[in-house]
């Protein structure tokens, strides 16, 4: 039977969008920007898809993303459709919006991925540019007690096991681990791939598969959240910048070098 | 869940048998709670050979070393790791957990909060006890470092990751002592579900990123990766070692350990150079901890102005031969 390979998927404010855009709203508790500017698929889980989608391409195998969120931009939450994958579920729920903590998500991610049935491999992306909690794709292996393998820079499947290069600080190991497993996977996998014309056709036509909370099996306390957000706050920043003034760049160069070694700095 | 104890538990790291230089900082947070909560400071250490860390932990202020030794934990591999933990857990039942946001820590930690059903605080610059809740609060970066939250945890035990240069480590003193406690844990080599095969490491031909004293660093306006070399010559004369934003490595113009930010190496040099590069939060995550900071960049309302000690507002291919020459000629 070919691979199931199910990849999760974020919905998140473009981390490129200029920060005059972003503004905390009045309840301090979230980050707002303007209608007019799109979220975007998070970074690192559009990688993920593309590791997914190139074990399909050497191996064969089905791929399904799986969201959850308070409300969803198809246009831009259908990308992975677009790119290749074969199969969108998003858990879509008011009670879902600006989940509170890791736990809470974990717990619906799990519900989600227990009800779209057998899978071999889980693929996530190492953090969302949100938050950056790094956090959701180890609790999810936890809850649904697989081995799991962060910072994934390749990612291989041979018979039943998954073959990673993991980032370390100093290099990459290569290990293993019987499917079914979890994987994170980083920026160092490489860009992920441009929607082609046959599958941006195939992925109008493809319709979501939308759970709401009352479609997830849950216990009552789930959405119950383990960690509280006080408020948001804009950093301070206290540097005062001095500019090296001179008649052009050379002479800076010049200026900034004695102004250093006279510092003691170099 | 299990009931909550009292006192701070701080899980420690070691580097060739000593306690790492981030559980030091660790320890002094939690020397601040310990006062806050009126509990006891201990240190719980997993591995192999513990006799000197475990030593180092008392002189760094703890009342009791909890140690889980086994040989099987000689390479600290995760799974068997967090065996131990749990264990150690069990046996200790503190209130507050600290790990060190290594690349070890931030993986067990979310995997230990998931096992006991509680939360975590991720990422945190400072923690704090709420006075009459017992609350662990912290305040952390988010959106890469453009906002600031302030979280507070609403179960127990309560879980904090700590950014390792958040706190200036205590002096160790020698004369401090007390109690290492041997925690039996069963662990067997089946609890490991991953195995590794080959662990390939980088050649490091000149000084590591995360102990140089100057780095030298380019991003994407160097617009391609020749430049490079220019900043490896001029690493060598001050021997020091090459940094990279993610838009460089992304670029394939440097090879992926040359990161420095959010998801790339933490820097805390006394110098850090910075041509071509904008300065986005991301990037500054990982080197807002050097002593100074110098931008060279064309654009003077680039970010990285904003955090640099200084500025050159021009060309870097004006600026870097002869900031070059003169260093030659120091
Ligand atoms: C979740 C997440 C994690 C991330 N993690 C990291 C990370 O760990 N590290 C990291 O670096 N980034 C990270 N990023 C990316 C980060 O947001 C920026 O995109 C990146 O740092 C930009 O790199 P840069 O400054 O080289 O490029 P740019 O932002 O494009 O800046 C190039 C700069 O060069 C200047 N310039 C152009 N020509 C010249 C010239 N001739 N002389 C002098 N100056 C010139 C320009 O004025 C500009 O300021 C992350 C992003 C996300 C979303």
């Amino acid at each position: 039977m070919a691979l199931h390979v199910v990849v999760t998927a974020k919905q998140v404010i473009d981390p490129d969008m200029p920060l005059s855009a972003m503004r905390i709203a009045d309840d301090a508790r979230q980050v707002v920007t303007p209608a007019t500017l799109p979220p975007v698929v998070n970074g690192f889980d559009e990688v993920a898809v593309e590791a997914a989608l190139r074990l399909k391409d050497s191996h064969g195998a089905k791929v399904t993303v799986l969201s959850v969120g308070g409300q969803f931009n198809l246009d831009i939450i259908k990308k992975p459709l677009a790119m290749g994958a074969d199969a969108l579920v998003l858990c879509q729920d008011a009670a879902f919006a600006n989940l509170p903590d890791s736990f809470v998500t974990t717990q619906l991610l799990a519900a989600a991925v227990r009800k779209i049935g057998a899978f071999d491999l889980l693929l996530c992306g190492r953090q969302a540019s949100d938050w950056d909690n790094a956090q959701v794709p180890l609790l999810l292996a936890e809850r649904l007690d697989v081995p799991v393998i962060p910072l994934a820079q390749k990612v291989d499947v041979e018979q039943d096991r998954v073959v990673v290069e993991q980032l370390v600080p100093d290099g990459y190991d290569v290990v293993e681990a019987t499917l079914p497993a979890l994987v994170t996977v980083s920026n160092e996998l490489g860009a992920p791939r441009y929607p082609n014309m046959r599958n941006l056709m195939a992925a109008k036509r493809k319709r979501p598969v939308i759970w709401t909370l009352g479609d997830l099996d849950l216990d009552a306390d789930v959405l119950s959240s383990r960690v509280e957000v006080l408020e948001l706050l804009l950093p301070q920043r206290t540097r005062e910048c001095e500019f090296i003034a001179a008649e052009d760049g050379a002479a800076a160069g010049e200026k900034l070098a004695a102004m250093l070694h006279e510092a003691g700095l170099i | 869940m299990a009931a909550a104890g009292r006192g701070v538990l701080v899980v420690g790291e070691t580097v060739n048998g000593h306690l790492s230089p981030t559980t030091a900082g660790l320890l002094a947070a939690g020397q601040a709670l310990k006062q806050d909560l009126e509990g006891e400071l201990t240190a719980g250490l997993v591995g192999h050979d513990l006799t000197a860390a475990a030593a180092e932990s008392l002189q760094a202020g703890v009342e009791r070393v909890y140690i889980v030794d086994d040989v099987l934990l000689q390479d600290l591999p995760v799974d068997l790791c967090l065996h131990a933990l749990a264990g150690l857990y069990q046996a200790t039942t503190p209130e507050v957990i600290l790990f060190a946001r290594s690349p070890w820590g931030r993986e067990l930690a979310p995997r230990l909060a998931g096992r006991l059903g509680v939360g975590l605080l991720q990422d945190c610059l400072e923690v704090g006890i709420e006075p009459d809740s017992r609350r662990l609060t912290a305040l952390r970066p988010v959106y890469g470092g453009n906002f600031l939250a302030r979280v507070r945890c609403a179960a127990s035990p309560q879980i904090a990751v700590l950014r390792s240069q958040a706190y200036e480590p205590l002096a160790p003193d020698p004369d401090r002592q007390g109690e290492v406690v041997a925690v039996p844990v069963d662990l067997d080599v089946s609890q490991s579900r991953v195995r590794v095969v080959r662990r390939v490491r980088h050649e490091h031909p000149g000084v590591s990123l995360t102990e140089a004293r100057v780095v030298t660093s380019g991003g994407r306006g160097l617009g391609g990766p020749e430049p490079f070399r220019d900043l490896e010559e001029l690493a060598g004369m001050l021997g020091a070692a090459v940094g990279a934003s993610r838009a460089a490595v992304d670029a394939g113009w440097v090879p992926g350990h040359w990161q420095v930010g959010l998801t790339g190496v933490t820097v805390t040099p006394e110098l850090y150079l910075a041509f071509g590069i904008s300065g986005a939060s991301q990037h500054m995550a990982g080197c807002s901890g050097a002593k100074v900071i110098v931008a060279i960049n064309t654009d003077a309302e680039a970010p990285i102005f904003r955090e640099a000690r200084y500025g050159v507002v021009a060309d870097w291919q004006a600026v870097l031969p002869a900031f070059m020459e003169a260093v030659r000629n120091l």
